[in-house]
């Protein structure tokens, strides 16, 4: 197997074993605004992607992702089996010709536009969209305009999904099920953002472990993300 | 000819609504698909992309070249998306309707049985249904 197959297999199983742990916690934001089956559908999904991955005969990443992607479509069900697979199967394409900084973004982009086309979201809906906007930007950016390492980069995208997650909660769903609330859906938290994020936050934890390092820290002295309190850092300087 | 695909949540709903259209729909073929494949709610793409070659006559043998053009009935939400995916996995060229599910599946049986219909005409067709009036 490929390193990066290899790598990619085990993000995977962390990703599943994640979201299982977080079955409860996902149907729980779920039940807030929805029909409370985001928690089971997920886990179900990923442990069958986890399997699936598992039973490739020397994959590389591209074949991983295609799989884990069309698992998900057929498992998970809802809305989320084809923004989650659907959108994972086409953006596996970019991964054909082996995996870098280059081919990482632009998997990264085509995934991002899938999910937006495919849900019609944009930022600001109370969606997955608004954890993975501000990810995949910010990945961007520290490896093209940054010049950062991947796994920098990567870092960065989790803390900048992190905040995209804190984002969906003061704000109005405007697609999927939690919009038939209108006005009551505010003060929730997305459970698609907030599975997303998870997701992100395991593959950073395996890509960090292959490479033999602590996952960076990258909150508040990030040069793409602001300090949470900018006026306090200012009056220091004064 | 054009084929015509009703995908619902509910299989039962699919293929009652199929059942409506077909009285209207001569020697149309009509594929009704729905469920989650486990005998609940849902859609699943793999089975709607079955049911769009089935529709495009993929099923009678013959290769790519031969198969019907498609117009894809839907119901609610990740149904559309589910069929969006499958439109775009299939090898016959399929498009979604954008109309209520029932009233667009009847109006495009109708249309399909045009001898001049084109997946274009047929959809149009469908999509009029947006527009009915009840009282």
């Amino acid at each position: 197997m490929t390193e990066d197959g290899a790598a990619a297999v085990a993000a995977v199983a962390a990703v599943a074993e994640r979201i299982e742990a977080e079955r409860d916690h996902l149907t729980e934001l779920d039940s807030a605004i929805g029909d409370a089956d985001h928690g089971g559908n997920m886990a179900r999904g990923w442990a069958a992607a986890a399997e699936a991955a598992r039973d490739l005969d020397d994959p590389d990443t591209g074949t991983v992702a295609k799989t884990v992607g069309k698992t998900l479509m057929s498992e998970v069900g809802g809305a989320s089996g084809p923004l989650f697979g659907g959108s994972l199967v086409f953006a596996a394409a970019e991964l054909d010709g082996g995996v870098d900084a280059e081919t990482a973004v632009a998997f990264a982009e085509t995934y991002l536009e899938k999910v937006e086309d495919r849900g019609d979201a944009r930022v600001g809906d109370q969606t997955m969209v608004d954890a993975l906007t501000p990810a995949v930007h910010t990945f961007k950016k520290s490896i093209e305009t940054d010049d950062l390492p991947p796994i920098e980069a990567l870092a960065k995208a989790v803390d900048a999904a992190e905040r995209g997650v804190a984002f969906t909660v003061p704000i109005r769903a405007r697609k999927g099920r939690a919009s038939y609330l209108g006005w009551r859906s505010v003060g929730h938290q997305d459970p698609g953002a907030t599975s997303t994020l998870f997701i992100l936050e395991e593959l950073l934890a395996v890509a960090a472990d292959r490479l033999g390092v602590d996952a960076p820290e990258t909150d508040a002295t990030s040069p793409t993300i602001p300090d949470e309190d900018p006026d306090e850092g200012a009056s220091e300087d004064d | 000819m054009v084929g015509i695909v009703v995908v619902s949540h509910s299989e039962r709903a699919a293929e009652g609504i199929s059942e409506i259209a077909a009285e209207m729909a001569g020697d149309t073929r009509i594929e009704p698909v729905g469920g989650d494949g486990q005998g609940g709610i849902g859609t699943v793409p793999d089975a709607i992309e079955a049911a769009i070659d089935a529709a495009a006559g993929g099923d009678e043998g013959g290769d790519a070249g031969d198969l019907d053009p498609v117009v894809v009935l839907v119901d609610l939400g990740s149904a559309v998306m589910n069929a969006d995916v499958a439109v775009e996995l299939s090898d016959a060229e399929a498009t979604i309707a954008d109309a209520p599910v029932l009233e667009g599946a009847v109006n495009a049986a109708v249309a399909a049985t045009d001898p001049s219909a084109t997946v274009e005409s047929v959809r149009e067709q469908a999509e009029a249904a947006r527009d009915v009036d009840k009282l």
